[in-house]
């Protein structure tokens, strides 16, 4: 079937089997490796996309459900908004990363969950088995005081 | 400096494997054994596929031997008529369409005819279960020092204890993935691995191809944690095998679900402890059993063994120290490399021990350790003699200081008597790891490393360590930089090809920065003679004598090269197990603290505390992330991570239900370093990734003993297990 939805701010039209994940969709089809895939069940994060503004497990969304939406992925991410995860070491092996600056985008931009959630809960769907999150999450920290 | 890949990671333009473009390829993809044991009777494809679309590999393609090169030749490539554990491979296939491979996987039915399996790697065989040898032992290795028996029978007191751990897996977030590709007459291998020449030499025994015709490349590798030390062989030959009879690219990439089942994992081990003490608690004698389960193939489960048992009497002073361990075949599948490398089973059963010890004579845990750590000048149950200046006592008051151990202790007494649900207790263990290749196992290596002056004044480094996460790009930029008076941006780190990198070894034993660092100053040395500079020329000079060289020698390679050289005064007997089994040891006081629910029997780290010497310290924020990282997947392993098992399979390969630790299931650690460079590591470094792996789970049970009244000797210590032995 054919499909069209908004990708990265851009309108996007393909030619999909529409059971395809959108993750298969977005790494294979459209070369947009920067998504992915840790276990395929939604369990780890690493895939971690926006559909409509929420964060979802691109592992897990059938690509017709995509129809007449719009998905960003960690391309559209704004680099410079990701360096206190840099300098808190957020990083390490780098596979679950995207999955995590999808997220900590999140909850910068929506600091009002903090009233009612730590950040430690607001990560809890991205597994890193590098670093013990300590530094992911004060990049977080960090983020959300250079977005203050 | 900033971690060098730091920002290509966050914003996801860092390429694996997977990410890798690629034309004209074909996925490839494995079929497995469904049993433990037993002849292969048949391998049927189901006539309704049409098997010509298909690329079929079975042991019969391959050119060579059909081995996986390693300590002992005995795990096939490929099944050869018989299997000896569950996914053992058997068939390969490759086609262009990764969901088509996917249905003629399951469209293949290798039909097995079962013999008796060993599963129970803690009792003794059966004789129709006996695989190897007479009796399934694969490696057996002891450890004497002094007069155990006699020292025991003089014991005023003798406290004995069994304790046992469970498999763990790696689930480094990258799976294990491979390319391989014909280019001319070359086959490339790029992937996901720890050890390119690890994987090249496998490649040219199986598939008799001399090394010009291979070449191997990692690629960035999303964590390894001994995970991808010997598996990447194993993949690397299959997809290689697909290439040469397609003659097209082949990739191979294992779904989570596959590389849990399939890969290996930590070795499960039992620990049995005798323990001659007097009245005061000083130790008289040790006697230690260590049996660990080695699945159905050697890999490296001897050496995994020996620091076991090497590390098995803790940091403590003890005359009299017997240790016998023994390996033993499985039909599971085959465990190895992973974090710690036995350390952290024989450390858990120690420090577990010591606090049993401490129980039983009454004596404060922490008390009980003052007493018995090793000062400089005593010596390890090898003999090793310590005297690296280093003071433990020191370290552990550090630990218990910043962890208000005493004023813990005292308030959860408090707390637990006022309390009907919930019971809070503090634990520590105190350890040590021996960093780099034990033994011998630097010499043999005999690593080698480059660092190149470039024709535009910059150098390269040219190392076969790898990136996975740790920080090597980071820390030999550093180490470049500084040692030669230039920018990190004039470093450049090279591919880890073994077309162009010479073998410096695996990168595994936290031997990069302490080992292969102090060769990138050797080289970076050697290239300021071949240049014609002293050793103090730096910056501009070294940068101009570099241009110059060049041009006069056009296009030859300008290259410093360091070799490693045995330390002096360092002797180790293999034949006997007697002398220094390492170069250096970090030492590591941990405290935990813990909240347990009496009405689900969970247990939550409510604080951790993580001193450790490991040498100079040559990036504080990379150090301690690997401390932070290490303890967390050490607080898996002791409390979430389970490994059920059924009929020789993992019948939770999934991360719904195989549970790792998320955000929300962690304190802050909380890491502090005391610095005492040592002279032979690079800056003064020592190896730092693995020694958090061996303190966190005898921490923590210590402080669910001490918050609970139980004494757990298990681990996962899964709230099932505790609540069966809860008072």
């Amino acid at each position: 079937m054919k499909i069209s939805f908004t990708l990265n701010g851009a309108p996007t039209s393909l030619e999909v089997d529409p059971t395809e994940r959108l993750l298969d969709t977005l790494r294979y089809r459209l070369a947009l490796t920067g998504t992915k895939e840790g276990c395929g069940e939604g369990e780890c994060g690493a895939c971690t996309v926006y559909l409509d503004g929420l964060p979802v497990n691109s592992c897990l969304v059938p690509i017709y459900q995509v129809r007449g939406s719009t998905v960003q992925t960690v391309e559209s991410l704004d680099p410079a908004g990701l360096r206190p995860l840099l300098t808190s070491g957020a990083t390490q092996c780098g596979a679950c990363t995207p999955g995590v600056s999808m997220t900590a985008c999140w909850i910068r931009d929506h600091p009002e969950l903090l009233a009612t959630h730590t950040i430690r809960e607001l990560l809890a769907g991205n597994l890193c088995r590098c670093t013990g999150y300590d530094g992911i999450v004060d990049g977080i920290g960090a983020t959300l005081e250079a977005g203050a | 400096m900033d971690r060098l890949e730091g920002l290509a990671k966050l914003t996801g333009r860092e390429r694996y494997v997977d990410d890798l473009p690629l034309d004209g390829f074909l996925w490839g993809a494995t079929v497995r054994s469904p049993a433990p044991r037993g002849r292969i009777t048949e391998v049927r494809l189901d006539p309704r596929v049409d098997w010509s679309q298909f690329t079929i590999v079975d042991y019969r393609d391959l050119p060579g031997p059909n081995v996986i090169a390693l300590i002992v030749s005995d795990q096939p490539v490929l099944a050869a008529g018989y299997v000896r554990h569950v996914h053992e491979p058997v068939l390969l296939l490759a086609h262009p369409d990764r969901h088509a491979l996917r249905r003629a996987v399951a469209a293949v039915t290798v039909a097995v005819a079962p013999e008796p399996a060993a599963l129970d790697f803690r009792v003794p065989a059966r004789a129709p279960e006996i695989q190897y040898g007479t009796d399934n032992v694969l490696k057996h290795l002891a450890i004497t020092k002094g007069d155990v028996e006699r020292a025991l029978a003089d014991a005023p007191i003798v406290v004995e204890g069994t304790y046992e751990t469970g498999a763990q897996e790696h689930v480094y977030l990258e799976p294990q993935g491979m390319i391989a590709q014909l280019e001319g007459d070359v086959l490339v291998l790029r992937g996901s691995m720890q050890c390119p020449y690890y994987v090249l030499k496998a490649l040219k025994h199986a598939l008799a191809r001399d090394e010009q015709r291979l070449r191997v490349v990692q690629t960035p590798t999303g964590g390894g944690f001994g995970g991808k030390e010997e598996y990447p062989s194993t993949i690397a030959l299959h997809a290689g095998l697909l290439a040469l009879k397609s003659g097209k690219p082949v990739k191979i990439v294992y779904d989570r679900g596959e590389d849990m089942a399939a890969t290996t994992k930590r070795h499960p081990s039992l620990v049995r402890h005798r323990t001659g003490v007097t009245t005061d608690g000083r130790l008289l004698a040790q006697d230690i059993e260590v049996l660990m389960d080695g699945g159905a193939y050697v890999t490296l489960s001897p050496v995994v063994l020996s620091r076991g048992i090497i590390h098995a009497a803790g940091p403590y002073a003890c005359d009299h120290v017997r240790i016998d361990g023994r390996a033993v075949f499985t039909n599971a599948v085959p465990f190895g490399a992973f974090r710690g490398f036995g350390a952290p089973q024989t450390h858990f059963a120690n420090e577990r021990h010591m606090d049993r010890i401490a129980a039983r004579l009454g004596i404060d845990p922490a008390e009980l350790r003052r007493r018995n750590l090793l000062r400089d000048g005593q010596s390890t149950a090898t003999g090793q003699v310590i005297g690296d200046g280093t003071d433990r006592v020191a370290l552990l008051e550090r630990a218990l200081t910043l962890a208000d151990y005493d004023a813990k202790r005292a308030e959860h007494a408090r707390f637990n008597a006022a309390s009907a649900v919930t019971r809070r207790g503090i634990g520590i263990a105190t350890f040590h790891h021996g960093a780099g290749f034990t033994g011998s196992g630097e010499v043999m290596l005999a690593s080698r490393l480059h660092v190149a002056g470039l024709p535009d004044g910059r150098v390269e480094v040219r190392s076969a360590n790898i990136e996975m996460g740790q920080g090597t790009l980071t820390v030999f930029t550093g180490l470049a930089a500084a040692r030669l008076g230039i920018e990190a941006s004039e470093v450049v780190i090279a591919e880890a090809d073994t077309a162009r990198v010479p073998n410096s070894g695996p990168t595994v034993a936290s031997r990069t920065a302490m080992v292969v660092g102090r060769l990138v100053e050797l080289a970076c040395d050697a290239l300021r003679t071949r240049v014609g500079l002293d050793q103090q020329a730096a910056g501009d000079s070294l940068r101009s004598a570099i241009r110059r060289w060049h041009e006069r020698h056009s296009a030859e390679e300008l290259i410093g090269e360091a070799v490693y050289e045995r330390p002096p005064g360092i002797v180790w007997d293999d034949a006997t197990y007697r002398g220094d089994a390492y170069a250096t040891f970090g030492w590591g006081a941990y405290v935990a603290e813990v909240e347990v629910d009496l009405r689900t029997y969970e247990t939550r780290v409510t604080d951790f505390v993580a001193v450790q010497e490991v040498g100079h310290i040559l990036h504080d924020r990379l150090a301690r992330g690997q401390v932070q990282g290490g303890v967390a997947q050490a607080i898996g392993w002791a409390l979430l991570e389970e490994c059920r098992w059924k009929d020789g399979a993992m019948s939770n390969a999934q991360l719904t239900n195989y549970i790792i630790p998320t955000s929300d299931d962690l304190p802050p650690i909380r890491v502090a370093f005391i610095e005492n460079p040592y002279p032979l590591g690079a800056q003064g470094a020592k190896g730092l990734g693995e020694l958090p792996m061996d303190g966190p789970a005898p921490a923590i049970l210590n402080a669910v003993a001490a918050a609970t009244g139980a004494d757990p000797c298990t681990i996962p210590l899964t709230p099932e297990r505790l609540m069966e032995i809860a008072p």
